[in-house]
């Protein structure tokens, strides 16, 4: 996994409410294996309009937003199936971190499993950012995951929390499952002592 | 401490916890599916195995297209692929599997009830988000992304901080021709598609109780979409009887160790929850959903909403893209909304009781628009054949299918054509989830059959009391 630190990238405002990861990536790309490249797959539909034209009403398909290296979204980010192909759209499309007042519960997990800071901040904050977003296009955020605050464009920093054991893999850029290997002794203790505890679970 | 079940569970479950509060905890039963290629793909790739494969179901639903009996049947040399190639995964890491030629394959949220892999008191996960599913039971049950996927496979584990609790209690009964779904239907429309998130919702009350277990699975399934990570039910004699004698269920003395260990799951009296919310069962009607969002959950009996009633500018403009999307206009009757065609299946609505509520609609009737019926697994499809439910289907003009996710997700190209109009008994009614332009309203089985026969959605109460 990439590691991340701290990021500075101009941000794009996501104004609509449940964005769900069906709209990130539609299901006809979930066929392709995460070792190939998902770039160009996110908001694959919504950037389209029905004739299969890039629409010109829709923020990423504009300069400066067309490069926008975070997101400032809104309720419910990532909302809905479990298709961690959203992360690595997200990531191919060169986008590190969002900012929204809350996430789907396994898209938020999916982010970090991918190097991708997925940042929780009031409904106002994230009110604010987007209202100087849209005001100055191409106006830049910075994302410190080590003092875990965000700088919006007018300079006002906010503060956030990453689950202390993410943020030490996301930092560190620590593959999970070696991380959790190193407890692999409390694991086979625990499976030794589930067998007689719990018996009934293996007929 | 008063515990609730939730927490007895989570802390039977618990094999490291960290001073920051992040817990390792161990994986009972983990499914698979045909869309599990990209956690097994982790797994190879960094030359793991797979750690617990007498732990780990699995069956090919999600790409399996519904008219193809076997490999050789699947014309889609892409589609054959992801199945052949979950074939092979399985038959070299040793899993509990049933391919296209098993008579016990079928969505992997069907199956893990039906054949006793999902018990109470366990904590089961899944690469699916509707893997809450198996909360009826009184599991701990969640959906995880790929990089979990391989991360289970590899240790039998994972690392979750411990999520905040939420209890929904739906008080008395619910009223004829009102089921599961319209009551999943009708929390979502209260607490909205966030209103859970960051919690494990346990349903209680009478009027969850008295839910039969398919319903209760229904009601659970949806849990998800509500924002929730699991959604549980508490075990009673209704989950021990449908768990009794199913091929992974405990037998013998085991089985009574079992039952006593389960009975100490529901949560206890004066258990705290972080956030308490409450519905009247008798309050619930019949349910469609108008926009394209879980939460846009109107009783048959309303009207479209209008945007210019609603007050909060994002709202607003939210009702205003769904409408356009939907192609409905503001204060339109739900009941004049015409549809295109009709979907019964998927892992929310694709068991025995939702085929039996379908067919009592269509009996002796005559489907007016396209429908479709999607048995959830082999033995719904075999039970449901023994019944004759597929003879009522046929005649009535339905289309009878071979089990799968079908047009539920779509990963098989089951959609249905540009710009038309479902109602579906799925559990997603995003934009294009069922198609470029395809607009999807979501409802019971007994509601789908009704739209189907009367080409328009119909309070399904009225449509009984015809015959």
């Amino acid at each position: 996994m990439e590691k991340f630190t701290t990021l500075t990238a101009v941000a794009a405002p996501l104004d609509k409410a449940n964005i769900d990861t069906d709209q990130l990536v539609p299901a006809p790309f979930l066929r392709r294996p995460r070792s190939e490249s998902f770039e160009g797959v996110l908001f694959y539909r919504v950037r389209r309009n029905a004739d299969g034209e890039m629409r010109d009403d829709f923020i990423l398909n504009k300069a400066p937003f067309d490069k926008a290296g975070i997101f400032v979204a809104n309720r419910n980010f990532g909302c809905g199936s479990s298709r961690e192909a959203a992360a690595w759209a997200l990531v191919a499309a060169g986008v590190r971190a969002v900012i929204a007042p809350s996430f789907g519960d396994i898209h938020y997990n999916n982010e970090m499993n991918n190097g991708m800071v997925p940042v929780i901040l009031p409904v106002e904050a994230c009110d604010e950012l987007r209202v100087q977003l849209h005001a100055d296009p191409g106006a830049e955020i910075t994302v410190d995951l080590e003092t875990q605050t965000v700088t919006g464009p007018d300079g006002r920093t906010y503060a956030f929390t990453i689950p202390a054991f993410n943020r030490y893999r996301l930092l560190n850029g620590l593959d999970e499952i070696d991380v959790t290997l190193e407890s692999d002794a409390e694991i086979a203790a625990y499976e030794a002592r589930r067998v007689k505890t719990a018996d009934w679970l293996f007929p | 401490m008063a515990k609730s079940m939730f927490e007895k569970i989570w802390d039977d479950h618990v094999v490291v916890e960290r001073d920051d509060g992040q817990t390792l905890l161990y994986v009972d039963r983990h499914l698979c599916h045909d869309g599990s290629f990209q956690g097994y793909y982790t797994l190879n790739s960094q030359g793991r195995t797979l750690r617990r494969p007498d732990l780990t179901w699995g069956s090919p639903d999600h790409y399996r297209p519904t008219d193809a009996q076997s490999l050789n049947d699947i014309s889609d040399p892409a589609l054959r692929e992801k199945v052949a190639l979950f074939d092979k995964n399985a038959a070299e890491s040793g899993i509990h599997y049933y391919g296209l030629d098993s008579e016990k394959m079928g969505v992997v949220h069907v199956i893990g009830p039906e054949l006793g892999i999902t018990l109470p008191g366990i904590m089961l996960v899944c690469g699916d988000s509707h893997t809450a599913t198996h909360g009826a039971l009184g599991a701990f049950a969640f959906g995880i992304g790929a990089s979990e996927v391989a991360h289970v496979m590899a240790t039998q584990t994972l690392w979750q901080k411990k999520p905040k609790s939420m209890r929904i209690t739906v008080n008395g009964e619910v009223g004829f021709g009102v089921t599961g779904k319209d009551v999943i239907l009708a929390i979502i429309a209260k607490i909205s598609a966030a209103g859970a998130a960051g919690h494990v919702v346990e349903f209680a009350g009478s009027g969850i109780t008295a839910l039969s277990m398919e319903e209760r699975m229904t009601v659970c399934n949806m849990t998800i979409e509500a924002g929730g990570r699991a959604g549980m039910i508490a075990p009673d004699e209704k989950t021990y009887a449908y768990c009794k004698g199913r091929e992974f269920a405990p037998a013998g003395e085991k089985w009574d160790r079992a039952i006593e260990y389960w009975k100490t799951l529901p949560s206890d009296p004066g258990a705290v929850f972080d956030k308490e919310v409450t519905l009247n069962g008798a309050d619930i009607a019949p349910m469609v959903t108008w926009g394209n969002s879980p939460e846009n959950g109107l009783p048959v009996t309303g009207a479209v909403p209008d945007p210019a009633n609603e007050p909060d500018p994002e709202k607003r403009e939210a009702i205003q893209g769904a409408l356009e999307y939907m192609g409905i206009s503001a204060g339109m009757q739900i009941s004049d909304i015409a549809v295109d065609q009709v979907y019964i299946g998927s892992c929310t609505n694709g068991r025995i009781e939702d085929l039996r509520a379908a067919a009592a609609v269509a009996k002796g009737r005559k489907a007016v628009v396209a429908a479709r019926v999607v048995p959830g697994s082999e033995p719904v499809r075999r039970q449901a054949v023994e019944e004759g439910l597929d003879k009522i289907f046929l005649e009535a003009g339905f289309e009878w299918r071979l089990p799968g996710c079908a047009s539920c997700l779509c990963l098989n190209d089951e959609i249905f054509a540009p710009g038309t109009r479902t109602a579906s008994t799925s559990n997603r009614n995003f934009m294009g989830r069922q198609g470029e332009r395809v607009r999807t309203h979501l409802v019971s089985p007994a509601m789908a059959a009704a739209a189907a026969i009367t080409g328009h959605f119909s309070d399904v109460r009225d449509l009984a009391e015809d015959k």
